[in-house]
């Protein structure tokens, strides 16, 4: 079973995120870091891999400029057995569907019975790229994983929703994004670090893989959050809580 | 939350220690930078994900003895100690052949200092057992190595370190536990243990105990103690954990802090030993034990001083009261920027640096002397480790006290209640500069041992390279200039009380030194180790903030801290005769 997880390396978040002025794309420096959140997805992966044998094979996808490669290196150490990397300047600041196509050629070249995806990345929140990948391979998408079961010939995952969770199934092969909580992500072992050493990491481009670099986005401007507002304070008179019941009417909170 | 300085630790890696040039030695062929990077990112998210949040629940819960005599630590610890076993970070610097992987201790230690960082009381678990690991390493046999060390480097046995009786603290010669041979070639070993570490708990299906005693008929004194291998279940034929020793856990106390951490009573009764080494010559292999642990235990000084800073700068940035100089009369001012706190937060800063820069070259010096393939490069470096273990272990833990108590003093009154979290860091302080040999045993140490070794060479060599480091910031230009002239006269401050001390005749006087002399020594110390980060910072520091700081904070510390270190020279260079001219009567007892 060959069991693919798209991963990001993103900035680490504890140190403030700039922008760069011109472009307005995320400056990204040499070191970035495993996001988080998909520290999930590989979790998921090799408990499938580990469920279903020996000749089982975890592999990452990843697009983005490779600098040191240290995101990369978390999850192989973690135990995915390779990676996959698309790092071209033609792509810097990709949109969804272009990271989408650019994940869905690579994979669809390594071949899958399973992609495994975050919900959305912890820089950029887009949210689609898993549902955009599903329809570009032509598979069914189960997203939202909270929890994932292992059927006869396919998934079974409970989806999160506003109110509680919905039972999706479906054969494989399918794309699959799970939520921070799916599962409890392990730490990279001591050996685990070491192996990823020397673990195989193939560096592609987009021409590598017949993908046009075309986009239809363009980001016209960028504005700071405004600042938040002084609330009014209300002086108690002994007839406050009419004003403040008149205000909550405007508001139509009551 | 905890924070692992990972930027600070490459650094003092890179430029105190030489990492390039140690990784270099055949012994660490497998080990390279960029792979030591990897690990210390993994270890410190590892270390401030899963055993830092322990930390408050070890103190509030602590370790209870049960009725029947076992131990229960909070399941936190449980569950963080079994991830931090299936990790693999236990057997770090350990032996290959066993399991271990083989890295220089300074990594070991680097990893360390997050673990302690993360959870003192808890820490001290594996670090005992760390201290275990060498004993036997060094002085076990083959068959001892083979049943105990596997278990021991993957962290699924613990190690306990058993010295101290009633009678029987700092003076070692005083213990009294009683070991017979057996006909099948074991020992029996009786007697009563107090305060020992970890001695009793939950989270390890094996305890193997290192226990002193004496056998029969030997000398009086520490030449008559013998150093044995006491499990708590005797291991099988398939070196499973099996029989139940004689070893029992007869109550635990009730202590000013590290509750996480179980201090127990042991009685042995006819336990089962076996004899690590020769009879008689016990405190050989315990002193291959304490000389790691005290390193360690000077880590907790470090530990205390980071995690109280990060605390307290926290604190800082978001408590409002006042106004600074110049700021609006709208909105009252972060407590950071009144001067008098950014003292305190700068002083906790700047100490925890240059304690870092010691303990780390003090570990450097301990690998160079067991892998270096020179012979006397090795005795060089053994000589250099000795003469910095008691300044490393007394310098960093009375520091650790006094920056816990800044941390507190930041909080103003809401570091005296608990809830902060501040206070917890200033009481599990202050057992640091206690227990591993008090901290005035590690100033006699200082004066009496190791200042004479070589006749007085070893001492002089080290401040003979202290004075390079001066000299060498001359490249630096003007801007460390200051830190120079500071420096030159902290080393000759230094030099003139180790010459007065090396030249005392009557003993008691280097006694009456020892402790301000250890202080300034680490002051002085501590001081040279910042400079040589600050002379590698230097270029970089226009834009970089880690690098600016690092400048900054060294100028500060040569310029109003190391002076104060001046003052001691008084105290550290007068003979005893002012201690005694105040008679026992007179003290009013
Ligand atoms: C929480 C805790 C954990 C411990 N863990 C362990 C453990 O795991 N294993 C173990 O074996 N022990 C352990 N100990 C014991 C610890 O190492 C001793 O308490 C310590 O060595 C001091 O001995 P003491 O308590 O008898 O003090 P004392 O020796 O009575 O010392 C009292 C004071 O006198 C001073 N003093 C004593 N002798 C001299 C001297 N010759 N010159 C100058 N000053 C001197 C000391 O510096 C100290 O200030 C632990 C203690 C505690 C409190």
């Amino acid at each position: 079973m060959k069991i693919a997880v798209c991963v990001k390396q993103i900035p680490d978040p504890a140190t403030p995120y700039s922008l760069d002025p011109a472009t307005h794309f995320v400056v990204r420096p040499h070191d970035q870091v495993l996001d988080d959140t998909d520290r999930y997805g590989i979790e998921v992966g090799l408990q499938m891999a580990a469920a279903a044998g020996d000749d089982a094979t975890v592999t990452v996808f990843s697009m983005g400029p490779s600098g040191s490669m240290q995101g990369i290196r978390q999850a192989l150490s973690m135990g995915a057995d390779g990676a996959v990397v698309v790092d071209d300047p033609a792509l810097r600041g990709a949109e969804a569907l272009l990271t989408a196509r650019i994940l869905a050629a690579a994979i669809a070249r390594h071949g899958f019975d399973v992609v495994v995806t975050g919900t959305e990345s912890t820089d950029g929140y887009s949210g689609v790229v898993p549902q955009q990948i599903a329809e570009l391979l032509g598979v069914p998408a189960l997203t939202f994983a909270r929890k994932v079961e292992k059927t006869a010939d396919g998934v079974r995952i409970e989806r999160q929703t506003a109110t509680g969770y919905d039972v999706v199934e479906a054969a494989l092969p399918v794309v699959l994004s799970v939520t921070a909580g799916s599962v409890e992500p392990r730490y990279p072992s001591f050996k685990g670090i070491m192996a990823a050493k020397s673990k195989p990491v193939e560096t592609l481009t987009a021409s590598d893989l017949g993908v046009e670099v075309a986009t239809a986005q363009a980001i016209q401007g960028v504005e700071p959050v405004p600042a938040r507002q002084a609330g009014e304070v209300i002086e108690d008179d002994g007839e406050a809580h009419l004003r403040i019941i008149a205000l909550l009417e405007q508001r139509k909170v009551v | 939350m905890y924070r692992p300085p990972l930027r600070d630790i490459k650094f003092v890696l890179e430029h105190v220690v030489d990492l390039e040039a140690l990784v270099k030695l055949p012994a660490y062929d497998h080990v390279d930078v960029g792979t030591v990077h990897g690990l210390l990112d993994e270890a410190g998210r590892f270390m401030s994900e899963v055993v830092a949040p322990t930390n408050r629940v070890g103190d509030t819960q602590g370790a209870i003895r049960n009725d029947d005599g076992t131990v229960t630590v909070p399941e936190e610890f449980a569950k963080a100690y079994q991830q931090y076993v299936a990790a693999g970070w236990n057997g770090i610097k350990s032996d290959q052949g066993y399991g271990g992987h083989g890295f220089p201790g300074v990594i070991g230690l680097a990893v360390q200092e997050m673990l302690t960082t993360a959870n003192m009381a808890f820490s001290l678990c594996p670090m005992l057992t760390m201290s275990a690991i060498l004993a036997l390493t060094h002085h076990g046999t083959e068959e001892q190595k083979v049943t105990y060390l596997e278990k021991l480097i993957s962290g699924e046995w613990t190690g306990t370190m058993v010295l101290t009786e009633p009678e029987a603290g700092s003076d070692l010669g005083a213990l009294r536990a009683k070991a017979t041979p057996a006909d099948d070639g074991t020992w029996r070993v009786s007697g009563t243990k107090i305060f020992i570490t970890w001695g009793e708990h939950d989270m390890a299906e094996n305890i193997v105990h290192l226990v002193l005693a004496r056998a029969p008929d030997g000398p009086p004194g520490t030449k008559g103690i013998s150093l044995f291998i006491i499990p708590k279940f005797l291991p099988d034929a398939d070196g499973r954990p099996g029989e139940a020793n004689a070893v029992s856990c007869v109550s635990i106390e009730h202590k000013l802090g590290i509750h996480g951490s179980p201090t127990c009573v042991m009685a042995f009764d006819e336990a089962v030993g076996y004899l690590v080494g020769e009879v008689n010559d016990g405190m050989r292999a315990m002193f291959t034990m304490m000389n790691d642990a005290r390193l360690h235990v000077g880590l907790e000084g470090l530990g205390i001083t980071e995690r109280a800073y990060q605390l307290a700068a926290a604190h800082a940035a978001q408590r409002t009261q006042g106004r600074a100089v110049g700021a609006s009369h709208v909105t009252a001012t972060p407590i950071i920027e009144h001067p008098d706190v950014r003292r305190m937060l700068l002083t906790m800063k700047a100490y925890s640096e240059a304690m870092r820069g010691l303990l780390y070259d003090t570990a450097r010096a301990i690998d160079l002397s067991h892998q270096h393939p020179d012979q006397s490069t090795r005795r060089h470096f053994h000589d250099r480790a000795s003469l910095l273990t008691p300044v490393a272990k007394a310098w960093c833990t009375d520091l650790g006290v006094e920056m816990a108590s800044l941390g507190v003093q930041i909080h103003g009154g809401m570091g005296f209640v608990e809830e902060t979290g501040a206070a917890q860091y200033y009481r599990d302080a202050r057992i640091a500069p206690i227990y591993e040999g008090t901290n005035g045993i590690q100033g006699v140490d200082l004066v009496t041992r190791k200042l004479p070794l070589a006749g007085g060479e070893v001492v002089r060599s080290y401040l003979d390279e202290l004075a390079g480091i001066c000299t060498e910031l001359e490249a630096a230009g003007t801007e460390l200039a200051s830190v120079r002239r500071g420096l030159e006269q902290g080393v000759d401050q230094l030099r003139t009380a180790t010459d007065w001390l090396l030249s005392r005749t009557d003993p008691n006087d280097a006694l009456a030194a020892a402790t301000p002399y250890l202080r300034l020594f680490g002051t002085v110390a501590g001081g040279c180790y910042l400079a040589r980060q600050a002379r590698a910072a230097v270029d970089g520091a226009g834009d970089d903030d880690f690098l600016a700081a690092k400048v900054a904070t060294t100028r500060f510390y040569v310029d109003q801290l190391l002076p104060q270190a001046f003052g001691l020279v008084p105290a550290a260079t007068a003979d005893a005769s002012a201690l005694f001219a105040v008679t026992t009567e007179m003290l009013g007892v």
